[in-house]
């Protein structure tokens, strides 16, 4: 008998079907107070998932525990499972500066180091890879044209990364994040302290990356999260309330709570 | 959560509660001018006809009125959810209204088609289907107002019965003509006045599918009996 469905069918499917990460029975606590509760979430890769929700809903709590930043803070705990390809990087086993390279952070506000353009790009991929002088220069360019900021400061990498615009070192911090190649991409209200214009030029940025990488954005914007994600997923109180396709939440939410917050009907 | 599900920003409840009145009152005016439409007729009131014809201009204005607030309500509010298949239904509605409103209209132009004296037999029946239609558009509206998407289904239904109607008076103006030839001019006036109150049931189902999806966020199937027509 002939096996009719190849092993290479799975492969096959549409990209962003993959499911990238999986958080099971999430809990999170600061000291006694409990952040997230048993928060079950898929996240696609080669897709954008927004996450919305008031302040304290635990959005950025969850952000920060795809990376485990928060381990860096001694009475935070999380508990649970959060599949990356898989692989649990809550297990204590899980090599944490693995776990840096492939997910990669940007803060709401622009934090470039205070050194030069290049060595903003250069710092973390000079921990994680010998290169030589060349090679280093060449994946300088390719991050920072990556993240649409080589035209601007093709001419002075050499300059202080502090003197660059609010949105250009943004910008920065997104290529400084690129440089290590990694799979996914935390982005943490990454234009709340830009102007119009440079948010519209880190949302074209965030919707060119977007094939080639996961990337998670938790916005205060919900016109953002509307523009730039294919999927929504909508917190409040620390409980996953509603996640779904983003036409679908912001044009037909299924559960009130969710229609009350997006439509302003949340006091 | 807010109480009553009203917004935290007042303003956008206001705006939200303006537009569903000026809907309402294109509806009310486009109801009232069926009723009149149909006064004249039974009455032959010629004047009034006239003045009824002249009257659908208000509707006409007052459906950019309503293109105008939605536009700016859009543009300013940045609706989502159901506010946004609200103010997406009031646009559409508005035109649908202001059609209906040129139905009522219609029907007033054709009193001086009918002769001045004399009965003619079938006309005693065209006030009920006149009834019929402007309730449907009265209920619609209200579901409207109401979001209320059992009503707005409710009124879907109803224009089978409207549908019926109009073949019965159909079948009794086909007789009345055949009945004398002289009756062929007027019969053929009040067949198109059937006819129109047929299409203005048909505009408020279209009217009920919309409030329906404004409420639901689904759309409303239609029945292979509703769609016979």
């Amino acid at each position: 008998m002939i096996e009719l469905v190849e092993p290479h069918a799975r492969v096959a499917q549409p990209p962003e079907s993959v499911t990238k990460i999986e958080v099971h029975d999430l809990d999170f606590f600061y000291g006694a107070t409990q952040a997230l509760k048993g928060v079950e979430l898929s996240i696609p890769a080669f897709a954008v998932t927004a996450i919305i929700g008031p302040s304290g809903c635990g959005k950025s709590t969850l952000l920060r525990t795809l990376n485990r930043i928060y381990e860096i803070y001694p009475d935070q705990r999380a508990d649970g499972e959060i599949l990356i390809d898989g692989q649990n990087i809550l297990d204590r086993r899980f090599p944490i500066s693995e776990l840096r390279r492939r997910v990669g952070m940007v803060f709401q506000k622009p934090t470039p180091f205070a050194t030069s353009i290049r060595n903003n790009v250069s710092f973390a991929l000079s921990y994680y890879e010998r290169l030589s002088r060349s090679e280093m220069a060449d994946r300088v360019e390719d991050a920072l044209r990556q993240a649409a900021l080589w035209d601007e400061v093709k001419d002075k990498l050499g300059a202080s990364a502090l003197s660059l615009s609010g949105g250009q070192q943004q910008r920065l911090c997104i290529a400084r994040t690129l440089a290590v190649k990694p799979d996914v991409i935390l982005l943490d209200e990454p234009t709340s302290a830009l102007d119009p214009i440079s948010t519209a030029r880190i949302e074209e940025l965030i919707h060119e990356l977007r094939e080639r990488f996961t990337i998670v954005i938790v916005t205060h914007n919900m016109q953002q999260a509307a523009r730039v994600s294919r999927r929504t997923a909508f917190f409040h109180l620390g409980e996953l309330i509603e996640v779904g396709d983003t036409s679908q939440i912001f044009t037909n939410p299924h559960m009130k709570r969710t229609q009350d917050y997006i439509t302003g009907r949340y006091g | 959560m807010m109480p009553d599900g009203t917004h935290t920003l007042t303003a956008f409840d206001e705006d939200l509660r303006q537009l569903r009145e000026l809907i309402v009152e294109m509806g009310s005016r486009a109801e009232a001018a069926i009723h009149e439409a149909m006064r004249c007729l039974v009455e032959r009131d010629l004047e009034s006809a006239v003045r009824l014809v002249e009257a659908d201009r208000e509707i006409d204005l007052l459906e950019a009125e309503a293109e105008d607030r939605v536009v700016r309500l859009i543009a300013l509010r940045a609706p989502m959810a159901d506010d946004l298949r609200t103010v997406l239904a009031a646009l559409k509605i508005a035109g649908v209204v202001e059609r209906i409103a040129d139905y009522a209209k219609n029907i007033a132009r054709r009193v001086k088609r009918l002769p001045k004296r004399g009965s003619i037999e079938p006309l005693s029946l065209l006030p009920q289907m006149a009834n019929m239609a402007a309730a449907m558009v009265h209920d619609v509206l209200t579901a409207f107002v109401e979001r209320d998407s059992e009503k707005a289904k409710n009124v879907c239904k109803r224009d089978d019965a409207l549908d019926d109607f109009y073949e019965s008076i159909f079948r009794a103006l086909l007789t009345f003509m055949m009945e004398d030839p002289q009756n062929i001019g007027p019969s053929t006036t009040l067949l198109f006045v059937a006819k129109n109150l047929e299409r203005i049931g048909d505009h408020a189902t279209n009217i009920a599918e919309m409030v329906y999806f404004a409420a639901t966020g689904e759309r409303l199937v239609e029945s292979p009996e509703q769609e016979r027509s």
